[in-house]
């Protein structure tokens, strides 16, 4: 058992901490939602050319080929300054569904221009009413010649709104396929969805949308839903390490705030009941820190119940810890908290992004409530 | 970065786990099985097992007599006797005078004390809580007057877990008045047998008489028995409460006592289905096993950290908070969870199942786990100015 980052992983904590204060601090993200711009096309290169796009992917395809802890280390580096480059949602999501379930040629063609960061990627699995179900799938895709015509409703698709292509699920007569849609393609419309954090989704609408077979990955049946089922416990693995950055920039702008404050004549730290509430948020913290590496170490693992059950418990800590940690922060930053101007809610705005994608936490008790190991645990 | 044990840590548990099966006496297992509380005798008869088999005090250096077992080698042992339901053992001797003596005694207070502690001749209580000093212990006014080579001691303590079983307390008193009061304490032996000790049993809200008002009316002790130097007891004191913290996780404890939930929740019916099928039944308990996965997550990194060498980082004070939060809940859930069944108390044999007879005396019990050892606002209070550097409170 060992906890402790290698020297290179130590580094890449350090070049993500260099390149957010110096290139990406809270104001940029601030400025960019005021211009409503999503993110920049040059940073995105930027982060391509430090390798962080290449981290999960094996070398065969021009990857890295590390573990997800990297990955860990870059979400939660990035979720400190938010961030909003897609890298969870082209990286973890677009990326691995592709890496999944696509072949060779697919790779070559899809995935290293995203690796390299000329181009992003997406993954849209959600549907009105699916909630957080992969198998509920009502978009379908029926051959037509040699190619698909897919036809449905995507919707709040993580950077679905500026990816050039995206995986989308689709009923197939032989089941759930995934197929990369190209959002320029014939019969394709996107919109942006505003969303509550400032960072935006995709909406896709499919009307009788011409894919090649080409652009079909692997084949319709059980083994889509499982490569799905998988990505969103990568995704959800992410969430986890970005959420306890946020959660814990929340913590240190709390903190500070509290030796800062001053009311009755002293610092508002020295008030007990809010130092019992700050050291609240600080166990919260250390737990979701604990958990992240959990899930961290764990996405990988080859037996899908043990998997499931340690994403499905790391997030509902993140929901549960993430909730308490932003919405305590508020309250203790008094009225300067409810402000826009202010970070806090900026913070406490993303959190509740992150705890609602990939599960919120009745979906996550459900699930690991239902694996075999609660009952014979 | 690494999740597993390693294959000797793994064959360690099997060992630890076929001994426990092997050595742990029929009847101490049958109340093992049923959470019944453990008397006196049954702890000790059980220490001096484990003693034979020498893994009584596995936080102890070889050359005191301990295993000298890896942090990850306690962590597995503690785990898995918490798992079994073996007795707990009393901590006052293994785990807090032995190593003060080890860190602080002399050669010969090191021979005289501590082969007694290990093999169990000797059992120990602690005396520091009196009536006017819990949490704030420094203020502490149980005094010790020289007289020759010895001190007279009077004053009372209170609070003494198992003082009416114990042959020898540890005690903070007073021996200088004048000065600070951290300044003015010293760390004592006190023979229970010398006259003038008085230990009266009190009963607690568990049913038992688990502690004790411990008075001391002109008792005269040798100051060959100070530990440490006269009026240094305070340092002896704070080095003694590190040792003690880190224990406080209870996770082995935790999930047994969540497997017992489950346990009864599958054999609890409601309409056609169980307990265990219920969806807000199951919810809560999947809920609380999340967050105690989450705590043996923060106590494994702890290990990790000791392993290398390294201090307990900020993660280890959550333990105890957390531990005994999440210890406390699940005793909470077990009543919910067993109904009107959970209110019977102390019945006479057949009147209620034997299996029903522990969960309420267990979840009074552990109302004390938030207080003793430092109450969790004194642990929040800590962290607050040491971790998270706050200003002193008002
Ligand atoms: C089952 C049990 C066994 C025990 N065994 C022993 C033993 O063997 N030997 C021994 O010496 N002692 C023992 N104790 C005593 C224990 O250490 C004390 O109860 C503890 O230190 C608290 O002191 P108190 O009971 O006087 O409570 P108080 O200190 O009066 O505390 C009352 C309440 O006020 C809170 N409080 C106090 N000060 C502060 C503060 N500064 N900030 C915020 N909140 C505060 C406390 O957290 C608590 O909630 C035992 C206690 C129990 C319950």
């Amino acid at each position: 058992m060992n906890f402790e980052l290698t020297s290179d992983q130590k580094m890449l904590a350090q070049t993500v901490r260099q390149f957010t204060k110096s290139k990406s601090p809270v104001e940029r993200f601030r400025k960019l939602r005021e211009a409503g711009v999503p993110w920049e096309r040059d940073v995105w290169a930027h982060m391509g050319e430090l390798g962080w796009l290449s981290v999960p992917f094996p070398e065969d395809v021009g990857g890295f080929g590390a573990g997800f802890v990297e990955v860990a280390i870059i979400a939660e580096g990035l979720g400190k300054t938010l961030v909003p480059e897609p890298f969870i949602a082209s990286v973890v999501l677009g990326g691995m569904a592709l890496l999944g379930a696509g072949n060779a040629a697919q790779h070559e063609q899809w995935l290293s221009p995203m690796i390299d960061g000329t181009t992003s990627l997406a993954l849209g699995y959600a549907e009105r009413g699916s909630r957080y179900d992969v198998s509920a799938v009502a978009t379908t895709a029926s051959r037509d010649g040699g190619g698909w015509k897919i036809s449905g409703e995507k919707i709040f698709i993580p950077n679905g709104h500026e990816a050039e292509n995206i995986v989308v699920s689709a009923r197939t007569p032989d089941g759930v396929g995934l197929f990369l849609v190209a959002a320029d393609g014939p019969g394709v419309t996107r919109d942006k969805i505003k969303t509550i954090d400032g960072q935006g989704a995709g909406r896709l609408r499919l009307d009788g949308a011409s894919i090649g077979d080409d652009r079909r990955l692997g084949d319709p049946g059980d083994g889509s839903i499982a490569i799905l089922e998988h990505v969103l416990d990568y995704g959800a693995a992410a969430a986890c390490a970005e959420g306890l950055g946020v959660c814990q920039a929340t913590l240190d702008m709390t903190v500070a705030h509290l030796k800062e404050r001053k009311q009755f004549d002293v610092p508002i730290g020295s008030f007990q009941v809010l130092q019992h509430r700050a050291v609240d948020m600080f166990v919260e913290v250390e737990l979701m820190r604990s958990m992240s590496i959990l899930a961290s170490l764990a996405v990988h693992d080859d037996d899908p119940v043990a998997r499931k059950r340690a994403i499905s418990a790391a997030k509902v800590t993140l929901s549960t810890g993430g909730r308490a940690v932003t919405r305590e922060s508020l309250q203790l930053h008094g009225g300067i908290g409810i402000t826009d101007e202010h970070d806090s809610g900026l913070y406490f705005k993303r959190m509740l992004v992150l705890d609602t994608l990939f599960g919120d936490e009745v979906h996550h008790v459900e699930r690991f409530a239902s694996l075999p190991s609660f009952a014979e645990g | 970065m690494d999740l597993s044990f390693s294959p000797e840590d793994e064959t360690f548990r099997q060992e630890v786990r076929d001994f426990i099966a092997t050595a742990l006496p029929e009847d101490l297992k049958a109340k093992a099985d049923i959470d019944a509380p453990f008397p006196m005798e049954d702890t000790m008869r059980w220490h001096k097992i484990l003693y034979a088999k020498g893994w009584v005090a596995p936080q102890w250096p070889k050359k005191a007599g301990g295993p000298g077992f890896s942090a990850t080698k306690r962590f597995i042992l503690t785990e898995e006797l918490e798992l079994a339901g073996t007795p707990p053992l009393s901590p006052f001797g293994l785990v807090m005078v032995g190593p003060a003596i080890m860190q602080f005694g002399t050669p010969e207070q090191q021979q005289r004390f501590l082969p007694q502690i290990l093999n169990g001749e000797e059992t120990w209580c602690q005396g520091y809580s009196e009536p006017e000093a819990g949490s704030d212990l420094a203020s502490l006014r149980c005094k010790a007057d020289e007289d020759g080579d010895d001190f007279i001691i009077n004053g009372q303590k209170t609070w003494t877990t198992y003082a009416q079983y114990a042959d020898w307390i540890f005690c903070l008193v007073r021996t200088d008045p004048s000065v600070k009061k951290q300044a003015g304490i010293t760390f004592i032996l006190i023979d229970m047998k010398t006259p003038g000790v008085d230990a009266r049993p009190m009963l607690t809200i568990g049913g038992t008489p688990a502690f004790c008002d411990t008075f001391f009316d002109n008792v005269r002790v040798p100051k060959a028995n100070v530990i440490g130097k006269v009026n240094a007891g305070w340092t002896v004191a704070k080095a003694l409460l590190g040792h003690e913290r880190t224990l406080l996780a209870l996770v082995g404890n935790s999930r047994r006592t969540l497997r017992r939930i489950k346990h009864i929740a599958a054999e609890t019916a409601v309409g056609d289905s169980t307990l265990l099928e219920h969806s807000e039944w199951r919810g809560k308990i999947a809920r609380l096993e999340i967050e105690l996965e989450a705590l043996k997550m923060a106590s494994l990194r702890v290990l990790a950290g000791a392993e290398l060498g390294q201090a307990p980082g900020p993660e280890s004070s959550i333990l105890k908070l957390r531990g005994t939060e999440i210890n406390q809940r699940l005793y909470e859930l077990a009543m919910e969870v067993m109904g009107h069944d959970a209110l019977s108390w102390y019945n006479d044999a057949g009147v209620v199942p034997d299996a029903e007879q522990g969960i309420a005396p267990n979840f009074c019990y552990t109302r004390a786990n938030t207080i003793f050892g430092g109450s969790n606002e004194i642990q929040k209070n800590i962290i607050a100015k040491w971790i998270l550097g706050l200003p002193a409170s008002k």
